[in-house]
């Protein structure tokens, strides 16, 4: 049975496209690690490696599974749970940490 | 694109399959966040070591995160050639799919090997306890995927895979992609910032 007839028709990334997006994601690996081993960056680490993971994460969801093209609802289904799950995270370590905080106590691992 | 003849579509005009399965992936984000969310609330209470700093090899796990990153391409690479017919190629990238996702488990076997022989384990401290259960859930996820990815690449050699069936290949597609998102999270999350 074919698309063309329903909703879900959505024109999907070319080969090449793929690609771009592959070297994209490498690219920010490799920032990721320089980021980590590159003194200078310690004290802004934690917020630099957040939107580097971010930025990685959107390209895949948005790109390799689609949801950039298509249907919203799709979006809806997992854009929700991420949601909920993110703010559940978030409560969590304000009700353990009293703030927001990526870091352990002093002197532990 | 095209479908099996078997497909339904919901009154929104989406396919079911691959609604259900979004919905699917939705649930996996909370059962995977709560696994990180208890590996941040512990990070930093373990009262004995191993601690992370001392045991994490981040030049090796930046090696299988690149090849977890690799092997989402393959599979975008396999879903675009049998949704165009080319099942020679199709076939090559879902094989090099799976295969990338083993060498991922082999090296997390290495790993927990050696973080063993280091003397951290399950129970040796709330590191290890979080560590192993959150990094073993996404390896078992990393497996099923494998052997999902396997079954396809078979069906594929045995003629019953083409571009009627191109759903399956991009419903396997998002699970894989998934688990790749999963690590993205894991990696920046538990051994780069520590």
């Amino acid at each position: 049975m074919h698309e063309g007839g329903s909703a879900e028709h959505r024109v999907h990334p070319t080969a090449d496209v793929y690609l771009r997006v592959g070297a994209v994601l490498v690219i920010l690996t490799v920032l990721e690690v320089g980021v980590f081993y590159v003194p200078a960056f310690h004290p802004v680490l934690v917020p630099v490696l957040l939107v580097l993971s971010a930025a990685k994460f959107a390209l895949v969801v948005m790109f390799y599974m689609h949801l950039k093209a298509d249907s919203k609802f799709f979006t809806f289904l997992f854009g929700v749970p991420l949601l909920l799950a993110v703010g559940v995270m978030v409560a969590l370590l304000f009700l353990f940490f009293g703030a927001l905080t990526l870091r352990g106590a002093p002197g532990a691992g | 694109m095209t479908h099996a003849a078997t497909t339904h579509h919901t009154s929104l005009g989406l396919d079911n399959r691959k609604m259900a399965f979004w919905a699917f992936i939705g649930s996996e984000c909370l059962l995977f966040t709560s696994l990180i969310s208890t590996y941040l609330v512990y990070k930093g209470r373990s009262v004995v070591g191993p601690y992370p700093h001392e045991i994490l090899n981040i030049p090796f796990t930046s090696v299988s995160t690149f090849d977890l990153l690799m092997s989402s391409l393959m599979m975008v690479l396999a879903l675009a050639a049998v949704q165009r017919g080319d099942m020679k190629w199709g076939k090559i990238w879902l094989f090099s799919t799976a295969l990338l996702g083993l060498v991922f488990l082999g090296g997390q076997v290495l790993e927990f090997t050696e973080f063993v022989h280091k003397g951290l384990t399950l129970s040796t401290n709330l590191f290890g306890c979080t560590f192993f259960v959150l990094t073993g859930t996404h390896g078992a996820h990393v497996a099923v995927g494998v052997l999902w990815l396997l079954t396809l690449w078979v069906r594929a050699l045995q003629g019953k895979l083409g571009p009627a069936n191109a759903m399956t290949v991009e419903i396997t597609g998002l699970y894989w992609h998934f688990v790749d998102v999963v690590w993205i999270v894991i990696f920046t999350v538990v051994y780069l910032i520590q």
